[in-house]
């Protein structure tokens, strides 16, 4: 079996670099779906009598599980499997309805490595609707610092996120 | 209902310990990386997985979703609350509304298939009662650790809920009670 080689080493990125776009139509089969896969059964995210009538909003709208799995999908698109996530924090400002297209951006806030020698970079990312930023994420990423590396490989005692 | 000094007497404390109902399943890693179109090899790819993660392991956003049970089991009994300290403090603090507006989830070991997980819930924060555009009411913060049945810490979330009655709500709930008491629910 031959070793994968890491998509992006530690080295490959700089404060600033930019994540390509991703954009996605919401539709009713996506916030259903992601609100069955995280098994958040509360009725305005699958009831759209309930959510008009209950939460006073149009329609339906995407959970928070659900948009933390399209974040981290996101990420790990642009850093390849042996990117390791070490902490999202997401804010919710507004809701994701079906007929939304969402576009998800990220840009590179920093860049570190630990003194355990585990290379971090912390990505800046957002999803927006029309232009509008509906939530935000923060998320803290390791990457391997070389071909050889894996931060997966890291036991509790070399991993700090 | 009692008050928010009240509710800040449980900050720090441990509540609702519990290990799951189901160990962690691969199917439903394939249910939600097909929601949102995941391909990331370490969840679909044998060989990917045993090189990079030793076998398979779920997404870490997955956390808090091995504590959100099936929506019916033969013979559960009792109503599980997935952050029931949140639900707690709506009913204790009489706020019929709630939204969360912020969750930081940290990962540790990763959660593998076949994973028994066990979780507690502990209150870090109560705030002062704000009026904010949805309402009136208060933000609190709710940490959520998870081990594994080794013990290990996989992950701990937090989140920030903000628990509130809608201004309708405030006006009904003083006509009935003459504005003596304003929370009643």
């Amino acid at each position: 079996m031959s070793p994968l080689a890491p998509r992006l080493v530690f080295g490959d990125v700089a404060e600033g670099d930019l994540l390509p776009s991703l954009p996605y139509d919401v539709t009713a089969t996506t916030v259903v779906l992601g609100a069955l896969a995280t098994r958040d059964w509360r009725p305005m995210h699958h009831d759209k009598d309930f959510a008009v009538q209950r939460n006073g909003t149009r329609d339906i709208f995407l959970n928070t599980p659900n948009q933390a799995a399209w974040f981290e999908r996101y990420i790990t698109d642009w850093t390849g499997p042996h990117g390791r996530l070490g902490r999202v924090t997401f804010r919710m400002r507004d809701s994701v309805f079906p007929g939304d297209t969402m576009v998800l951006d990220g840009a590179v806030s920093e860049v570190g490595v630990d003194d355990s020698g585990c290379g971090w970079i912390g990505l800046d990312i957002t999803l927006s609707v029309e232009g509008d930023v509906k939530s935000t994420c923060s998320a803290r990423v390791a990457l391997p610092m070389d071909d050889d590396d894996n931060p997966w490989h890291r036991g509790a005692d070399r991993w700090k996120p | 209902m009692s008050t928010i000094e009240d509710a800040r007497k449980l900050i720090g404390v441990p509540q609702y310990e519990e290990t799951g109902e189901f160990p962690v399943e691969r199917s439903y890693v394939w249910t939600m990386c097909a929601a949102v179109e995941n391909g990331n090899p370490l969840f679909w790819d044998e060989d990917a997985a045993r090189e990079l993660t030793d076998g398979p392991i779920a997404p870490p956003t997955m956390l808090s979703v091995w504590f959100r049970p099936h929506h019916w089991a033969p013979g559960r009994t009792h109503e599980h609350h997935p952050l029931k300290v949140h639900f707690d403090l709506k009913e204790r603090l009489g706020l019929p509304e709630a939204v969360m507006t912020d969750n930081t989830m940290v990962f540790y070991e990763p959660v593998r298939p076949g994973d028994l997980l066990s979780t507690r819930q502990i209150l870090r924060s109560v705030s002062d009662e704000k009026t904010t555009k949805l309402g009136t009411g208060c933000f609190w913060v709710i940490d959520v650790e998870y081990t594994n049945q080794k013990g290990e810490k996989v992950g701990v979330e937090s989140y920030t809920g903000f628990g509130y009655r809608r201004a309708s709500q405030e006006r009904a709930s003083q006509e009935r009670s003459g504005g003596a008491d304003r929370g009643a629910s």
